[in-house]
């Protein structure tokens, strides 16, 4: 296997944990609603 | 050239505005003046895109990490990052030439008829895009905080222009009360869409250059990136048609994975002798291909 071909099977391996212990300690939730509400920032206002 | 080659950059204009149209996909919440709010904002889509657009299918990949990082919760976001590096290592750049809507925003700017000027002598200002990535997105919104511990979304705030393109001015159009709302923030952040507006009409992609942070990660990603460009080094005559084509400053036959490559193809078309293709996958650099 090349090197590289390692390094991106690593880092789609890498990618899809994170992914996952992101959600399990609840990080999609922080993200969900945030993104659902007006951002404030985003706009302009504040 | 293969046919999917030949139709990637032949149809790329097309394939951005559909991308656009998908990315935001709730058009009658453009009349309604509200936001969508249902299970697709749980994850993110892949280009510069504000959440705060009436019409948004997903979240901001940047704005949802510094949300997380900037909450009183976490410090890091292993959701967000891992959502980038699984898109930079699928797609890389590809993203910012296909499916980022403020890339396709400029770039319909760039065709208002103009001088054009070129980036090349201000090469060095494309760094200032990983400071932003680094200072704006992940640093300040974990270390500047107020009593609760939350920090402001800082690229968002001071920044990004797409939030006024897309949220405060379609909001504000519908919305009296958010019309009202608008203030300083809003006139710096409305000057800071202008200077980018007018740039575009004169250099290719100013922000995509400078000052992106989503384009700086998958900038770093360009090289371990699936997609990529091959160059057959026995078809290539060096001819340097391919790099005085591109507009994004790069000279493929050098470095395929050149990580201000944009993969829009408009070296493909240039070259001559068809030496320059798309490619996918794990990929064997065969003897007769320019390496990286």
């Amino acid at each position: 296997m090349q090197k590289k071909t390692a390094i991106q099977l690593a880092l789609l391996g890498l990618s899809v944990a994170m992914i996952g212990f992101g959600v399990w300690r609840g990080e999609a939730d922080t993200v969900f609603a945030k993104a659902i509400r007006l951002c404030m920032e985003c706009v302009g206002i504040g | 050239m293969d046919k999917k080659t030949s139709f990637l950059a032949r149809f790329r204009g097309w394939i951005q505005a559909a991308a656009t149209v998908l990315t935001n996909i709730h058009l009658p919440n453009f009349l309604k003046g509200s936001l969508y709010q249902g299970k697709g904002k749980y994850a993110c889509v892949p280009g510069l895109n504000c959440y705060s657009c009436p019409g948004a299918a997903g979240a901001c990949p940047i704005g949802s990490f510094q949300a997380v990082v900037g909450s009183s919760k976490f410090r890091f976001s292993y959701y967000i990052t891992g959502i980038l590096i699984l898109l930079g290592v699928l797609l890389g750049r590809f993203i910012c030439g296909f499916l980022c809507p403020f890339g396709w925003f400029q770039e319909l700017l760039h065709k208002i008829p103009s001088k054009k000027l070129s980036t090349k002598k201000l090469r060095p200002l494309r760094w200032l895009k990983y400071a932003i990535l680094l200072i704006m997105v992940v640093l300040l919104p974990v270390l500047v905080t107020n009593e609760l511990g939350m920090g402001d979304p800082f690229f968002c705030k001071y920044l990004c222009p797409q939030g006024v393109v897309e949220g405060a001015i379609p909001l504000s159009m519908v919305n009296p009360g958010i019309r009202a709302a608008l203030g300083k923030l809003f006139s710096w952040k409305m000057g800071i869409l202008i200077t980018v507006v007018v740039l575009s009409v004169f250099f290719f992609r100013p922000f995509c250059k400078w000052l992106c942070p989503l384009g700086a990660f998958y900038a770093l990603m360009n090289r371990v990136s699936l997609f990529t460009m091959g160059v057959d080094r026995n078809k290539c005559i060096s001819c340097g048609a391919c790099a005085r084509k591109c507009l994004m400053d790069v000279d493929i036959t050098k470095d395929v994975n050149h990580p201000e490559c944009i993969r829009c193809g408009m070296c493909i078309q240039a070259c001559p002798t068809k030496a320059i293709d798309y490619k996918y996958g794990f990929i064997k650099v065969k003897e007769n291909e320019i390496k990286e």
